[in-house]
């Protein structure tokens, strides 16, 4: 691969970075090293191949959507089925090889933040099954709408601690998870859900994930004979798209859309698009675009779908966005919608909220492209945590 | 010779330590703080460090965590800040002033836009907790042209190297952050203090002010016999949160818990 971001000291361009408190720095640089020793170590790479088949299910399937491309009338639409992993989104890929690292490095504790609760719950999982202490921290306001996922949290053992500061959604669960990480250090790992915070977090996120891309591209040349010609996916903090657009990056012929959360729509200002609406700045241990008043100070979004209600996005995002190598689109929460019951009724697939702005982009982009092209999109997670919210504003009762 | 460096040199000379009292700007509300800093000046503090609030200050404790989002309520800027500075310098030139907060405000402010503003409204140093000097290599110079030290934190965990790179790139102090963990936390451990200032120590000869967990004249007069400063932060602010209606007695509390920590520190010297 000619492409080789980040640099040493975790930067994509200008982005990226270690913009944390000193008290980090000795454990990044620690994590740093136990990463890079252990993707090098054979054991530590077939334990973690091994875990990925046999726990999780991989490879997920590349599902070719014929009845619902030839509704749209165009592209030849394929699905990565990461809804079809254990825990139902692609969130467990990097968790299992996270909860790996943790126990190489002796911790025995385990922290998380979550926003959805599909990360949450995947740290829950890997951690029981290693016999882990698991502190999750979520969002007074998104343990409201994901009640679910708080509930299988808690059935797996870990500890839910609401948070009540700022917005009360994911980004004050993060700094509540780096609160708890500075005073915690020595005996807790902080398994971070995408591919934001410090380095080597980004590309240890994203080389995690990278598992989506790698099949993905093996798949669809079996399946269809060749590469597809555009790849889309949802962009909360970044990691299913990067996951399924890295392993691309140095295919020229592959367009990629990240397609970000417009909520009420771009221009009412209730909305989770950094990289469309955004401009650069400091939040989380790295520089990216972020949601900002004129004062640096960071603003609350809107999203339907809680696993995109961040105002900030993976630093390597911000680089593709700057380079052009990707382009990133929007998508409303009604749009969203369109998607969702789209892909249930059609292909009989009920898709994550988040999931749903990748597909309702498809759903535009696939009518303006040749019967004979291909449209691939990650299918990040299954739906079944977003029943309440979707009947809740349907006004159906059950 | 910075004010900063000015200010700390002198009290070695005299064989006293610097106190170091952080109050967060805006908080309770904008018009509390000039005259806070004078009141505050005047009960023994030798440096001031006033924090430009942020909305996600992920360093601080519950303490340090609603001040802030009582100044944002107020829509306390960090030209705010900077004004409010330039207030205070009207008749006190010799006090120095420390910002500490977080980079995005700052960044989004502009690196030169902000250097030279502040410089020009007499403030002697910058402390961004979430700037450690490997990010800071395009704002240090900007910074220093305009007359201010950056300043960096050293932990419990800083490696030898890394104690030696931060002192490199500092100038004015070095804050010792007492102990792994928040704004606001725990106790402290002076034994451990002791042994990492006499590691620092050895390493450079910047002076070191030590935060996190100074509550009280005692813990104040413990860590000034091992630090050239103590900086009391959370310990001050609460008394702003228990005093909300009253904001005249907080201003009195501050004073008062800042008269007992300049007394207890300067016993110390008379028994040396
Ligand atoms: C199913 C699903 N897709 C996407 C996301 C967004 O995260 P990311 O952008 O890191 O993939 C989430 C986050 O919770 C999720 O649960």
């Amino acid at each position: 691969m000619s492409y080789n971001l980040p640099d040493e000291n975790g930067h994509f361009g200008t982005y990226g970075g270690v913009f944390v408190a000193e008290t980090l720095m000795l454990p990044l640089d620690e994590l740093k090293e136990a990463y890079e020793t252990q993707m090098r170590n054979p054991e530590f790479l077939a334990e973690l191949d091994a875990d990925l088949q046999n726990y999780v299910g991989r490879p997920s399937p590349l599902y070719h959507a014929e009845r619902w491309s030839r509704e749209l009338g165009g592209a030849q639409i394929y699905l990565k089925r990461e809804d079809l992993n254990h825990t139902g989104a692609h969130k467990v890929n990097n968790c299992i090889g996270q909860a790996l690292l943790a126990k190489q490095m002796g911790k025995k504790r385990i922290i998380a933040e979550t926003g959805a609760g599909q990360h949450g719950v995947a740290t829950a999982t890997v951690a029981a099954r290693l016999g882990l202490e698991c502190v999750v921290y979520m969002g007074a306001e998104d343990i409201q709408r994901q009640a679910q996922n708080v509930y299988r949290m808690k059935l797996l053992g870990a500890k839910v601690v609401a948070v009540e500061a700022g917005s009360r959604t994911l980004k004050d669960a993060l700094n509540e998870a780096l609160r708890d990480w500075v005073t915690n250090v020595d005996d807790t790992f902080y398994i971070i859900g995408t591919v934001a915070g410090p380095h080597p977090y980004p590309a240890m996120v994203r080389d995690f994930q990278a598992i989506i891309g790698r099949e993905a591209r093996e798949q669809i040349q079996k399946q269809a004979g060749r590469l597809p010609d555009a790849l889309i996916a949802c962009v909360g903090g970044g990691s299913n798209a990067i996951g399924l657009f890295y392993p691309f990056i140095d295919d020229e012929s592959v367009q990629m859309f990240g397609v970000e959360a417009a909520g009420d729509g771009i221009e009412t200002g209730r909305h989770a698009a950094p990289l469309c609406a955004g401009r650069p700045g400091v939040l989380h241990g790295n520089r990216t675009y972020l949601m900002e008043d004129d004062n640096g100070g960071i603003i609350e979004t809107h999203s339907i779908s809680a696993g995109l209600d961040y105002p900030g996005v993976g630093p390597e995002h911000a680089w593709l966005k700057d380079s052009g190598r990707a382009e990133y689109v929007n998508i409303t929460d009604k749009e969203a919608l369109e998607g969702f019951h789209a892909l249930t009724k059609i292909e009989g697939i009920i898709p994550a909220l988040e999931s749903s702005h990748a597909l309702a982009y498809a759903m535009k982009k696939a009518p303006t492209m040749r019967s004979d092209e291909l449209l691939l999109v990650n299918l990040s997670g299954r739906g079944d945590k977003d029943m309440h919210t979707v009947a809740e504003l349907e006004g159906i009762e059950w | 010779m910075s004010r900063l460096s000015e200010k700390l040199d002198l009290l070695k000379n005299s064989g006293r330590k610097a106190l170091i009292p952080f109050v967060t700007a805006g908080d309770p509300n904008p018009g509390f703080t000039v005259p806070l800093m004078h009141a505050m000046v005047e009960a023994g503090a030798d440096i001031i460090e006033l924090g430009m609030p942020f909305s996600d200050p992920m360093a601080d404790g519950p303490v340090i965590q609603k001040a802030s989002e009582r100044a944002l309520l107020h829509r306390t800027t960090v030209r705010d800040v900077i004004a409010m500075v330039a207030s205070f310098r009207e008749t006190d030139q010799t006090t120095p002033v420390v910002l500490m907060g977080y980079l995005n405000p700052v960044e989004c402010m502009g690196y030169r836009i902000f250097s030279d503003l502040a410089g020009k409204a007499g403030i002697d140093g910058l402390l961004t907790v979430d700037m450690p000097p490997e990010e800071a290599g395009d704002f240090i110079p900007l910074l220093k042209q305009s007359g201010i030290d950056p300043i960096f934190l050293l932990a419990p965990n800083s490696t030898e190297a890394r104690i030696k790179k931060v002192s490199a790139m500092a100038s004015g102090y070095l804050y010792y952050v007492s102990l792994k963990g928040i704004t606001g936390a725990g106790h402290l451990d002076l034994k451990s203090v002791e042994e990492k200032l006499g590691q620092i120590k050895s390493i450079t000869s910047l002076p070191v002010g030590v935060g996190f967990g100074v509550k009280s004249g005692e813990t104040a007069a413990a860590i000034g016999k091992l630090a050239d400063g103590v900086v009391v932060g959370s310990a001050l602010v609460s008394k702003i949160a228990d005093n909300l209606e009253q904001p005249q007695v907080a201003h009195q509390e501050i004073v008062e818990l800042l008269s007992v920590m300049r007394e207890a520190m300067d016993k110390n010297g008379e028994e040396q």
